[in-house]
């Protein structure tokens, strides 16, 4: 189940759209919006995204991820707008029989949608502000000549 | 042909607009969208470096356009 949103993220309610009676194991990741980058001092953070690719991109994270292990549940939730330091940004919730499942689907999930989600990160410092994002290492599916 | 392109993040903010229409010509590619679109906005990295969704689809250079369809500028994306 995917989700982006300009609500508040509540790891919890993710997590429970994950619970299963044949699930051994439940992996929540939740990525925070950090005070610091590269040793500056970070005062807030934006995000925006291109929608409908961003939902559809996230969806295809989540059934990659079903394909790729027995899973018995897969959430993800991603925030939009303006946000301050501490809040979550993403939540990451994985469900399967064992553990190692849903500890490995849910690493490659995180780095996936950083690959391929249209989504960007503006960090606002003092006195500036730079969208976040490396132009050498973005080359999504292959797709650049 | 008309192609609608959308900008976003720091392409729109280099852009000072999150949307361009091109009039292409029916057979152009991804890559005359792009060449297209660099010659219109200064700033942009070159052409041949884009990153171009078409139909919420992420397209290689090669890609043929169609008239109506919605292209989309990708910056490097830095979600999560």
């Amino acid at each position: 189940m995917i989700e982006i949103t300009h609500d508040e993220l509540n790891a919890a309610e993710v997590e429970a759209r994950v619970r299963h009676p044949g699930a051994g194991a439940i992996v929540v990741f939740v990525g925070a919006t950090r005070d610091n980058t590269a040793g500056r001092k970070v005062l807030a953070l934006e995000y925006e995204a291109y929608r409908p690719m961003a939902d559809e991109q996230l969806e295809r994270v989540a059934s990659e991820m079903q394909e790729r292990w027995d899973l018995t549940g897969v959430a993800i939730a991603h925030r939009l707008g303006r946000l301050d330091i501490g809040e979550a940004s993403l939540v990451v919730a994985v469900s399967s029989a064992h553990r190692k499942e849903a500890f490995d689907a849910c690493h490659f999930s995180v780095d996936r949608i950083k690959q391929i989600v249209p989504i960007w990160k503006k960090e606002y410092f003092e006195g500036g502000e730079v969208w976040v994002g490396s132009q050498a290492d973005f080359d999504p599916i292959g797709v650049r000549p | 042909m008309k192609i609608t392109v959308y900008l976003f993040a720091t392409y729109r903010e280099i852009a000072g607009t999150g949307r361009l229409t091109l009039d292409l010509a029916p057979g152009d590619t991804v890559a005359s969208l792009a060449s297209s679109v660099t010659a219109l906005v200064p700033g942009l990295p070159p052409a041949d470096r884009l990153v171009v969704a078409v139909n919420n689809e992420y397209r290689d250079h090669d890609f043929i356009l169609s008239d109506g369809d919605e292209a989309a500028l990708i910056p490097p994306v830095s979600g999560g």
